[in-house]
């Protein structure tokens, strides 16, 4: 059928910087760009580019400039080009429409309509570089009440705790699963989170054998609808197991891993034959409901003899509060809420950027409605989706989580130019494929590098501006919405945020 | 004298290093000049080996008992008792090939322009190896002995 598809992006070569390199040329995967002998010159397809800028950042003299095109057709506030241009692909192709990574609509971000405060005055700030500033945060439930006895001058504890694992920094790297990105880009993952001693999360791919010696202390595992790869000692090597009941970018779905990126090592880590479809279903089938849940919390804690926290993590959706409330009540030790823009390496189009509410009302309305019952402090919240900089971490603690997960963040710390197209299995920059010409872009050891480098400016700025604020520990900022406002925001925004208008 | 290494697991093939060396050896040393405005193209003492999706780059690798040596009729090819460098001397060089014959690695390059041939210096009087330190992606490493 002929394609009456109009290409996305235009590329323009200056002709007088191009040395005939070929650098481009085999940067891209989707073949955009070919060069030709007899002219010696470089000819690039528009229609098969993605926009990923690979060729625009290896290219040796900047010769290339690739931009998206201007809306071809008659401008229609209602008609924008992606709604024609998804029409005519899928008139062609009959398919639901799909996409990677994290919902780009323009539904508001609240975390830009919310300010922090600072010590003016009346209070005195604090200069983290002078002082003690605290950012080390536990997770898991906390108990009641900590009773103390004293036996001949002695003081011991009472209480009986309950698993926490430390962290150096409010930042856990998100569920990215081995199959889904890279092995380089996972190990990467891996490697930052123990070199800056954080988490990262294995998402639902499993964890390969000879990575949990040196890598289960820094680990999240996932259990979830698919049960790739979990057996007990899985569970065992991590610090904390996750049961995956919904992801943000994709409610109500769960993960697909196509065939041809199940390779060997990927097989093997998830307990499938090579080459299957990894097909999560979208249900977890022996959970129907809080009671359900409650029973496989037990279970997982039953096989790794109660020494590990267990989370739960949902999409953020509708009652998602009486939700949360639900998963506290029935066990778990951590609830990990993702929100409408967490990202994703595959799913349809019209439930990533349709289905879900933005977290920072979910979190509030979470943080609230647990205070209210009385059990903020049996869990741990884990804030997901759209956290882009240090500023939206913290607005985050102070809204009421306890560490937030970024995963979007980190792919674009690894090289992600956020070009939408995870789905394929070509990714240029090497982290969204199993192709092994393109996986070796990624060196670990420097894309590592780079992940503590995001980790440590996060945290860096976070210091400064709890000291900023007159605080001298994270734990304090946790929920504590006086030092948030609102600005822009109406008033049922407001109040379901719990945070006052600026001025006030 | 160190080695520069070949890093084959994250070599991604784009070669740069073969682009960078040639600018590094060009008259101007200025990429665009080097490659559109000069009366001769740049040509590189590093090469790309390919089998896909196996990539690595190689230049000389400054052998201990270096065939090329032995082999040179015009005694262009000397090794540097002191950096342990094989250097060639273009003057002395008559284009023979035999160095070109009998290297293993393929790493002495046929300079058609010239009749002579060309090889890895190791930058030898730059700043850099450009090789090493124009790779994306750190699949060139200089280790020292």
């Amino acid at each position: 059928m002929y394609s009456y598809l109009l290409p996305e992006f235009t590329i323009e070569r200056s002709e007088d910087k191009c040395i005939r390199c070929r650098v481009c040329e085999r940067q891209c995967a989707n073949k955009v760009h070919e060069y030709d002998e007899d002219l010696n010159k470089i000819f690039s397809s528009n229609e098969l580019c993605v926009g990923c800028q690979r060729c625009v950042a290896l290219c040796p003299t900047n010769a290339l400039y690739v931009h998206p095109r201007v809306y071809d057709y008659r401008p229609n506030s209602s008609w924008t080009r992606d709604k024609v241009q998804n029409l005519k692909k899928q008139a062609e192709t009959g398919g639901v429409i799909l996409t990677g990574s994290g919902n780009d609509k323009p539904y508001r971000i609240y975390w830009d309509h919310l300010v922090l405060n600072a010590s003016q005055v009346t209070n005195p700030s604090i200069d983290p570089l002078r002082e003690p500033m605290e950012l080390k945060t536990f997770l898991g439930r906390k108990p009641d009440t900590l009773e103390i006895t004293f036996e001949e001058g002695k003081a011991s504890l009472k209480s009986q705790l309950n698993p926490n694992v430390p962290i150096k920094t409010p930042l856990v790297f998100s569920a990215m699963s081995y199959g889904a990105i890279s092995y380089q880009a996972y190990k990467s993952l891996a490697m930052a989170a123990k070199e800056f001693g954080t988490l990262f999360n294995t998402g639902e791919g499993g964890l390969p054998e000879h990575m949990r010696e040196e890598f289960g202390g820094n680990a999240i595992v996932q259990c979830a609808s698919g049960r790739f790869g979990v057996d007990s000692d899985y569970l065992n090597s991590a610090q904390i197991i996750e049961i995956k009941i919904g992801q943000g970018a994709k409610p109500g779905i769960g993960g697909h891993l196509p065939g041809e990126k199940v390779s060997a090592n990927i097989a093997e880590t998830r307990m499938i034959p090579m080459g299957t479809d990894a097909l999560s279903p979208a249900p977890q089938h022996d959970i129907y409901s809080i009671e359900d849940l409650s029973m496989l919390i037990y279970a997982l804690k039953e096989a790794t003899n109660y020494e590990k926290p267990v989370s739960v993590k949902i999409a953020a959706v509708h009652n998602v509060a009486a939700i949360a409330s639900g998963i506290v009540r029935a066990g778990a030790d951590i609830v990990a809420i993702d929100g409408i823009r967490g990202g994703t390496g595959a799913a349809p189009l019209a439930t990533r950027d349709n289905v879900g509410i933005p977290m920072e009302l979910a979190l509030a309305a979470v943080d609230k409605r647990l205070r209210e019952e009385g059990i903020r402090h049996k869990c741990s919240v884990l804030a997901a989706g759209g956290i882009r900089c240090s500023a939206d971490a913290i607005k985050a603690i102070a809204l009421g989580a306890d560490a937030v997960y970024i995963g979007t963040a980190a792919l674009v710390a690894m090289g992600c130019t956020l070009c939408h197209k995870c789905y394929t299995g070509k990714c240029n920059w090497g982290i969204c494929t199993q192709d092994p010409f393109l996986t070796k872009r990624l060196n670990p050891e420097i894309t590592s590098q780079k992940l503590v480098n995001l980790l440590k400016g996060w945290s860096h700025e976070i210091q400064e501006m709890l000291g900023g604020m007159g605080i001298n520990a994270i734990e304090s900022l946790r929920g504590n919405r006086e030092h948030l406002r609102g600005v822009g925001l109406e008033e049922w925004e407001l109040n379901v945020l719990g945070v006052k208008g600026a001025g006030e | 004298m160190g080695k520069i290494l070949a890093k084959p697991e994250v070599c991604m093939g784009c070669h740069l290093c073969e682009i960078w060396c040639a600018v590094a050896h060009s008259k101007s040393k200025h990429i665009i000049k080097a490659f559109n405005y000069e009366d001769k193209k740049p040509e590189p003492r590093v090469r790309v080996e390919e089998k896909l999706p196996l990539t690595f780059a190689l230049q000389c690798r400054h052998c201990n008992e270096p065939d090329c040596v032995s082999a040179c009729i015009s005694g262009a090819l000397t090794k540097n008792p002191e950096s342990g460098a094989i250097e060639h001397d273009a003057e002395k060089c008559v284009g023979c090939y035999s160095c070109v014959l009998t290297c293993p690695y393929g790493n002495i390059f046929i300079d058609h322009a010239h009749k002579k041939v060309i090889k890895c210096d190791l930058c030898a009087g730059m700043e850099t190896m450009y090789c090493v330190s124009k790779c994306p992606n750190q699949a060139l490493v200089y280790v020292e002995d």
